[in-house]
This record gives C-alpha cells, sequence and structure tokens, in this order.
C-alpha cells in the first residue's frame, strides 16, 4: 500500500514556542552548534494509489484539515 | 418571551454550562445546543463556549469546525445572525474563517490564569454594546494557545477598519498576542471572538466582579431592537 507523507511547518514568521522550548534544552544537555529549532507535524497517509488525483486529493485535505494556511506551510510527497 | 441564546456543547467543552448561566443571569433564554445535530432550534444568537473540543487534537478548534452543527452556525453567522466564541470558540470562529487570524501557543509557553484586564475599543458590535469605548473591563483569563496572530497586512485592517473590539490593558500583555489584541469582529460586527471569559464574571460570588455580563446583556439589546 502506498503511503503519501504530508509535513507541516509554522510559517518562518510565525512564532514557534515549543520549537524554542526544544532549542532552549540542547545546551542544558551539552549540545552546541544548533541555532535554531522549528516543530511541525508529519502525517503518514495509506492511501490505494500514488497517482496524480489522489496527490491532488492529499493536497486538498492537507490545506483544508491538515494545516491552517494562516499560520502553517505543508508539502505533500509520495514515501519511498 | 426572552430571545433564545443557543450554546453549543462539543466533546470537550468546559464553559458551556458557565456561558448559559450568564445568559440566565442577562436575562435571556439559554438554550443547549449539540455539536452533533444540524439544528439549531430557531435560536436567536449563539455562543461557542471555552474548553479543549476534541481534545485540542490536530488545532485547537481544527476539528470542532467540521462538526455536523458549524455547518449551521457558519450559515447564520454569514446571515447576520449574533455569534460569540470565547477562547476555544474564538479559535474555532477562526478556524472556521468567519474570523481572521489564528491562535497559537503562549510565548512564554505556560498556560496562563489570571484575573485580566481589557479595554473596549469597539462598542458596536452585537456583543459590546452594553460598554463604551476606552472602557475598563477585567474578567478572567485562561489559556495555554491564546497567542493571536495574523500576518501586517490583516493586522493593519483590523485596526483600521474598527475591528478590534478588545485589547489586553495594565500594562499586562498575557501570551504574546500581536498588538495586544485580545478579541475581534467580523466586518458586519455580528461575530466576535475574544480569548478572555466574560461569562465567568457575571455574579460577585463566583468572579472577579460582574464586568463580563456586558456581554451577553449587549447582544439581548441588539436582538430587542431588530
Amino acid at each position: 500500500m502506498p503511503r503519501v507523507i504530508v509535513d507541516v511547518m509554522p510559517k518562518p514568521e510565525i512564532l514557534d514556542p515549543q520549537g524554542k522550548a526544544v532549542h532552549g534544552a540542547l545546551p542544558r544537555l551539552g549540545f552546541s552548534g544548533v541555532t535554531d529549532v522549528r516543530q511541525g507535524k508529519r502525517f503518514e497517509l495509506e492511501v490505494d494509489a500514488a497517482d496524480e488525483a489522489t496527490l491532488a486529493e492529499v493536497a486538498k485535505i492537507a490545506e483544508t484539515l491538515l494545516s491552517n494556511p494562516v499560520i502553517e506551510d505543508f508539502t505533500v510527497r509520495v514515501d519511498g | 418571551m426572552a430571545p433564545k441564546v443557543g450554546v453549543v456543547t462539543f466533546p470537550g467543552s468546559l464553559d458551556d454550562v458557565d456561558a448559559r448561566r450568564a445568559v440566565r443571569i442577562a436575562g435571556a433564554e439559554p438554550v443547549a445546543l449539540w455539536h452533533g445535530d444540524h439544528d439549531l432550534q430557531g435560536v436567536d444568537a449563539i455562543v461557542l463556549p471555552g474548553g479543549f473540543s476534541y481534545g485540542d487534537y490536530l488545532r485547537c478548534g481544527a476539528i470542532a469546525r467540521f462538526a455536523p452543527i458549524m455547518t449551521e452556525v457558519v450559515a447564520a453567522a454569514n446571515g447576520g445572525l449574533p455569534v460569540l466564541g470565547i477562547c476555544n470558540g474564538f479559535q474555532i470562529l477562526c478556524e472556521s474563517h468567519l474570523l481572521p487570524g489564528a491562535l497559537i501557543r503562549n510565548d512564554h509557553r505556560t498556560f496562563v490564569c489570571r484575573d485580566q484586564e481589557l479595554v473596549v475599543e469597539n462598542a458596536s458590535t452585537a456583543w459590546t454594546s452594553a460598554y463604551s469605548v476606552g472602557q475598563s473591563v477585567t474578567v478572567p483569563l485562561k489559556n495555554g494557545e491564546g497567542g493571536f496572530v495574523a500576518d501586517a497586512e490583516t493586522l493593519d485592517r483590523l485596526e483600521g477598519e474598527g475591528q478590534v473590539v478588545v485589547r489586553y490593558a495594565g500594562g499586562v500583555n498575557p501570551n504574546g498576542s500581536l498588538r495586544d489584541i485580545a478579541g475581534i469582529t467580523n466586518e458586519r460586527g455580528n461575530v466576535v471572538g475574544l480569548m478572555p471569559h466574560p461569562e465567568h464574571a457575571v455574579e460577585e460570588l463566583t468572579g472577579p466582579g460582574t464586568e463580563g455580563l456586558g456581554f451577553f446583556t449587549s447582544v439581548l439589546t441588539s436582538l430587542v431592537a431588530r
């Protein structure tokens, strides 16, 4: 069964408090050299066929429900 | 006969009972509406209450937006019916595109619960006519994801068109909301959303005062005037 991946990320200009919290924890754990962290969401959708029509439909799903276009961007790709 | 104000209960709503109580204290008849119905039961106005509808899964309000009753709520709002969204209700209104912008996690990353001073900036909406412009109002605020954001163009438009209804005041911006915006309205003034909770400030015994009651008496006035 093919799998389609939707990645949803906060827009660059939108504050990402969760990413900031993770970033803030790194030096305390002894990890250095990471200058920024952004936290997003990954959705894995099992589909019957990863054809053009399905990908267009997944993009519609991503735009309608999985992301909020006011604050988030998304990408759609076929796994593997 | 007293106007009927419906309060929608979603799975995870917390403040629906308090909202119905505020409606009753203001002198209207509260009507409990259920998220799974397609029936507004002939109400004259609607409140979307606070809480954590659908567990705040995905994004706050993202799933509630597609609840069966929201089809009717959106249509009624577009037709001019007064709709008030409080806290989670505000998030649902933004997700439904009835109001612009979005609510994100508080900038300080912790849940905030406090009596919050607000200043009224628009006293001509269906829900704020009992107040005057510049009036200070203190009501409880409790949220984890209450930071109001929108792009600069939208913020300029909201301010330019007088669609900012209430702003955080008293020198405290409790959640990182851009331009201290606590609540906004649509162009028509019938749909209002705000993060603070006026329904928790309607009786001296159970809140910081009664300064929240005006939201509910306002809608009564606007309904009687119609």
